[in-house]
């Protein structure tokens, strides 16, 4: 067993758990944050991103033991006093989701995205949601949803 | 996925002292995790490298450059000293997976694992690379030994990759759609007195194509590989990519970039 303390969408959280956790398990099981989501469990989908020390991450790939100390970002922290992040607000505008499997992963990449590059092209939006999949929307108004968050920001 | 003892370490001794035939090391995880959860591989004892100091980082001289083990894909491409010393090398550390692979996984952690379609190992014989392990180093001819395998013994800690900078050079790959491992990567470095072409994604493992350097050695040119004949036998076959395709891919990404070296 180990004992894991982080600081999860600002609250101090420390939990005993089995050496093999992985992030998405402490998240989702022990901590019922189910708003990250699992899709394929294989580090291809990327519906289960989540933010470790401000970086995305996908967190069916990273035992929970190895981030001792860090800070963790999830979808359900992003909202800021019930008000929704631009990001979010862009997604709902533009209808960048159909079933909202993938949309936690997307919005957790995309919010990283703009950290580092304020107006993203197309090109490169398209280019850093490499590892997120999406099965229902085509992709086009995902995009459009990053360009709409990028010009709130 | 089976349990396991996870340890945490601080330094190279404690490191090897913990390592064992079950055991395996841990840097970005981005392939022992899926590994173990599809029960392909499962060890007693996990031991986390990322807090060994000195592990990371990047140093740079007129000559080489030097690049930490546990230093990420995603530090790499950001690196001013890389996209100057070689930007060959950013570029590809840049290409590889998406954002979240390249956030965790490392460099040391790519060529211990030598996938036969990974990038960084093409770098490694293009660019003469010496690999510094905790034990010894080890000139890349005589590292990557076949699928998945290297000269790399039990416990033996991967602590640096020292590049040779090239006068010019240019890595190309056509990517898997999906996954972004290289169906066929081409890396082309030339130097005062070599050109070294070398090929991942088409063999067991990554390997030197001494017909397309010997072509390049006289006339750099792309128009050079033109009259080089490639044989598809013993090349890689899968849904991906033919034999065939991959031996056309060969040609086709070397001049390309050889035409793009800078
Ligand atoms: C979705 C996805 C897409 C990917 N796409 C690409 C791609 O396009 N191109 C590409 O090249 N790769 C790709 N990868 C692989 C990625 O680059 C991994 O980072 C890399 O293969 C392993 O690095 P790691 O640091 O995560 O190693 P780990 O998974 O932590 O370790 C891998 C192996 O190396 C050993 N090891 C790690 N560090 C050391 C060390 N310092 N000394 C000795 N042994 C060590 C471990 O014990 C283990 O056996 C992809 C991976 C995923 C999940
Ligand atoms: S659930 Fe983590 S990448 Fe798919
Ligand atoms: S909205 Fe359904 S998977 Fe993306």
């Amino acid at each position: 067993m180990q004992k894991v303390s982080l600081e999860i969408n600002g609250k101090k959280v420390s939990r005993e758990i089995e050496d093999h956790t992985l992030l998405s398990t402490l998240l989702r099981d022990i901590l019922s944050l189910t708003g990250t989501h699992i899709g394929c469990d294989t580090s291809q989908c990327g519906a289960c991103v989540v933010h470790v020390d401000g970086k995305s991450v996908k967190s069916c790939t990273l035992f929970a033991a190895d981030i001792h100390g860090s800070k963790v970002t999830t979808i359900e922290g992003l909202a800021n006093n019930g008000k929704m992040h631009p990001m979010q607000e862009a997604f709902k505008k533009l209808h960048g989701l159909q079933c909202g499997f993938c949309t936690p992963g997307m919005v957790m990449s995309a919010v990283d995205l703009l950290k580092n590059n304020k107006k993203p092209s197309d090109q490169e939006i398209r280019d850093w949601l490499e590892g997120n999949i999406c099965r229902c929307t085509g992709y086009q108004n995902i995009v459009a949803a990053v360009k709409e968050a990028a010009s709130k920001m | 996925m089976k349990g396991f003892n996870f340890h945490s370490v601080k330094n190279v001794k404690e490191a090897k002292k913990l390592a064992s035939g079950k055991s395996a090391f841990l840097a970005g995880g981005m392939t022992t995790i899926p590994a173990m959860k599809l029960r392909l591989a499962s060890y007693s004892d996990i031991i986390d490298i990322k807090n060994i100091k000195d592990l990371s980082g990047i140093k740079v001289s007129s000559k080489s450059l030097k690049i930490g083990a546990t230093t990420k894909h995603a530090e790499v491409a950001a690196s001013k000293e890389v996209k100057k010393a070689i930007s060959s090398l950013a570029h590809l550390a840049d290409g590889i997976g998406d954002p979240q692979v390249r956030n965790r996984g490392t460099i040391g952690g790519s060529i211990a694992n030598n996938d036969p379609a990974a990038d960084y190992p093409a770098a490694c014989l293009a660019l003469n690379a010496i690999i510094h392990t905790s034990d010894r180093k080890i000139v890349s001819d005589k590292f990557f030994k076949g699928m998945f395998e290297t000269a790399l013994k039990k416990g033996e800690l991967i602590q640096a990759v020292e590049f040779q900078v090239p006068d010019k050079s240019c890595y190309v790959k056509f990517p898997n759609p999906a996954s972004r491992y290289a169906i066929v990567g081409v890396y082309v470095a030339k130097y005062k007195k070599e050109v070294n072409v070398a090929v991942t994604g088409v063999e067991s493992a990554v390997f030197r194509c001494k017909k397309i350097e010997s072509a390049l050695k006289s006339n750099f040119s792309s128009s050079a590989i033109d009259g080089v004949k490639i044989s598809s036998s013993g090349f890689n076959s899968d849904i991906h990519a033919s034999s065939d395709y991959r031996a056309h891919l060969i040609k086709v990404l070397a001049k390309k970039a050889v035409a793009g070296c800078k």
